[in-house]
């Protein structure tokens, strides 16, 4: 019994193929659009690459420029036979490669679907890249005079101020680390080595930050130093100190402003899969249409369209038994075509003489 | 004599039409561009109006949008018109209105080109404009407490950062003013009653500015306080030092970002102009021209001189037209009072 029979007129057969033609031309739009989103995110994540500590995401975008290359020359392909399919004629032409074409087009949807859902999956793996990213760019923030991170100063103020973030996950993340270098300390000074000292590996830590933490929302001048002395300056209070530093860590900001852009085109890619599914389905329905009509003989008559032409069980079997005879088509068997030795073979047949008339 | 004679056959003319359409659509495009970037112009003065004075200088983005619109329509018309200006019947539907249209474009040449000049004199009143906002504003820096004014502070720091620029005309414009508003200073330390005595007006003034000057291409953290002062930091020198503040002004980052916005519409101005005395030469040509025979196709009917003294008589004439005409050589329509009596009926 098929699945999803249909009856299909010769007048029906041709509308199908007409719509099927055009979205078809869609899909291709479709696909040029997944290309583009596939490239935006690329763009995007290599934007900010230095602050992760690996590029392991990049397959995500990667995989969406590759799905959106192949939608764009498979359903060019795909308007092509659909324009022929109007005419039984044409449609001799295409039909050997009719189903490796669906069968095809079958897994290259279920990669779009992979896509969409590796947009969504992604949030975990790309947590860890920006903690230990963020963390070593803090560390390596002094080094502008090392070459291959001369760059991470700048790199870390851009981000905080046009995030408006600050640290890794607060803005004391600074406290812990050396943020000015050596060069600019002056080690006579005896203020300044009696910290270096007084630190187990002999760092100089304060507690204070960069100015790219700094604020423009609030009322008062920055403070940057003695922050964990609010005392030290002058009407100091909670609420001052809640406007003064930006309070967001960069590694939340960044990871809300990655899974936004993520969200927004899985779901994109979701709705191009359903699309794509649709004109799959259609597809189907006309190859299996326009073969009954090849069958019957008659171009003008009616005839069905399916998904499957068995039952989806019974169509499984039969796969399932077409892979197993694969795997044994080199094991001998009884192939009436193998020479078998018989007993009658060893008895020699006595040649007949044979009377040759000579004429003269 | 007619200006520029050429000859033109029939499959000449066609092309002629052809080319006057498709440029047609160019100086549609062009007057969409040309909108829209008077749109962008509006948007971004209205952006940072805190920051300039009180200067009209928002007509010049008007009239670059109203130049636009009509630029889209005009030349949507002619398109319209060239299109059916290759096949002659269709051609005597548009001929009476071929001549208005011509003088109307025209016209609007004109409005262009003052349009180009407008947008290369509005830069000296933005200058001025900027140099008394930009004054102000950072006089009002402090005073985030005041209705009306309590997000200037955000804006300069905003501006600041954005445009990588520092101060009106350099970074010592700071030190002219107080930056620091009173309720943050520690009135009971000595070294801040100090300074405010020492000021003739009573105001803080210290050689620091805001955070937003920061260069964040200074290999070292940045130093905002005590900036003249060479021997409170390890070796630094702030007469040689470059990288550490924005060195820029902000009145001359503003100007150059909007001179820029400028130079390209004023480019689009230009190509606006080229595409349309193109046009309305060749258009004049189509509109002299017989439908199916070899015609002549010029700028001007007659020379210069001749076309400029039928321009003025037909202008005096309009002066004219009110005017009661007295003598006998006038318009023979005019009722002159006859010697002879009418005849009428059929006794006479």
């Amino acid at each position: 019994m098929a699945v999803g029979k249909i009856t299909f007129t010769k007048t029906e057969r041709e509308k199908l193929a007409e719509v099927l033609w055009l979205l078809n031309w869609i899909s291709v739009v479709t696909g040029a659009i997944l290309f583009g989103l596939g490239l935006f995110l690329k763009i995007e994540i290599q934007k900010w690459q230095e602050v992760m500590s690996e590029q392991g995401i990049l397959y995500v975008p990667h995989m969406l420029i590759t799905t959106g290359l192949a939608a764009c020359g498979i359903n060019y392909l795909g308007s092509k036979i659909c324009l022929d399919c109007a005419d039984t004629n044409k449609f001799l032409r295409w039909k050997l490669v009719m189903m490796p074409y669906i069968v095809c087009t079958f897994f290259f949807t279920a990669c779009v679907l992979v896509g969409a859902l590796m947009c969504y999956s992604i949030r975990s793996q790309l947590e860890e890249a920006l903690y230990l990213g963020l963390r070593n760019t803090m560390r390596f923030y002094k080094d502008t005079d090392t070459p291959g991170r001369c760059y991470l100063k700048k790199t870390l103020d851009l981000l905080q101020i046009q995030f408006q973030c600050c640290g890794n996950t607060d803005y004391r993340d600074w406290f812990q680390i050396q943020w000015i270098s050596s060069r600019y300390l002056d080690m006579t000074n005896s203020a300044v080595v009696d910290r270096v000292r007084s630190n187990v590996e002999g760092k100089y830590l304060m507690d204070s930050v960069p100015f790219s933490c700094c604020s423009t929302l609030s009322s008062r001048p920055c403070i940057q130093h003695n922050l964990s002395n609010p005392g030290a300056h002058a009407h100091y209070d909670e609420r001052s100190q809640q406007l003064n530093l930006w309070r967001r860590g960069c590694q939340q900001a960044l990871l809300d402003h990655y899974t936004g852009i993520m969200q927004s085109i899985g779901l994109t890619v979701l709705l191009i899969w359903l699309f794509e599914l649709l004109v799959l389905t259609g597809v189907r329905y006309l190859q299996t249409a326009m073969e009954n009509v090849i069958r019957l003989g008659d171009p003008e008559s009616e005839s069905e369209g399916w998904i499957l032409e068995n039952s989806l069980a019974e169509t499984a079997c039969y796969n399932f038994s077409i892979i197993k005879s694969l795997g044994k088509c080199y094991q001998v068997d009884d192939d009436p075509n193998i020479n078998v030795p018989t007993a009658a073979a060893n008895q020699e047949v006595p040649s007949a003489q044979v009377q040759v008339n000579v004429t003269s | 004599m007619a200006v520029l004679k050429v000859k033109f056959t029939k499959t000449r003319r066609d092309k002629l039409a052809q080319i006057l359409w498709i440029l047609n659509w160019i100086s549609v495009v062009t007057g969409v561009i040309l909108f829209s970037l008077g749109l962008f112009l509006k948007v971004e003065l209205k952006k940072r109006e805190e920051l300039m004075a009180e200067r009209d200088i928002q007509y010049v983005p008007n009239m670059l949008i109203a130049v636009g619109l009509i630029a889209c329509i005009i030349n949507f018309l002619g398109g319209k018109i060239c299109y059916d200006c290759v096949d002659s019947t269709k051609f005597l539907r548009w001929k009476l209105i071929m001549l208005p249209y011509i003088v109307c474009t025209f016209f609007f040449t004109l409005c262009v080109l003052v349009g180009a000049l407008m947008c290369y004199t509005m830069h000296w009143e933005l200058e001025e404009a900027l140099n008394l906002g930009l004054m102000q504003a950072m006089r009002f820096y402090k005073d985030t407490d005041m209705p009306g004014r309590c997000f200037l502070k955000h804006t300069v720091d905003t501006l600041q950062i954005q445009f990588q620029c520092c101060g009106n005309s350099g970074f010592k414009d700071w030190f002219q003013i107080q930056w620091i508003s009173n309720r943050y200073l520690d009135m009971s330390k000595k070294e801040v009653i100090d300074r405010l005595r020492s000021n003739v007006e009573g105001k803080y003034l210290m050689d620091g500015v805001p955070f937003s000057c920061c260069n964040i291409n200074s290999p070292r953290p940045c130093i905002q306080q005590q900036i003249t002062n060479n021997s409170a930091h390890f070796n630094y020198e702030h007469q040689t030092e470059d990288q550490n503040l924005w060195m820029k002004g902000c009145r001359q980052a503003l100007l150059e970002y909007y001179t820029h916005i400028m130079q390209s519409i004023g480019l689009t101005l230009s190509v606006l102009t080229g595409v349309r005395y193109l046009q309305t030469s060749l258009e004049n040509v189509l509109r002299q021209g017989d439908p199916d025979s070899e015609s002549d196709g010029w700028l001007l009917e007659n020379s210069l001189m001749e076309t400029a003294r039928t321009n003025l008589s037909i202008i005096k004439s309009l002066g004219k037209s009110n005017q009661i005409n007295t003598a006998n050589n006038g318009d023979p329509n005019i009722d002159v009072p006859s010697t002879s009596k009418a005849h009428y009926g059929p006794d006479n």
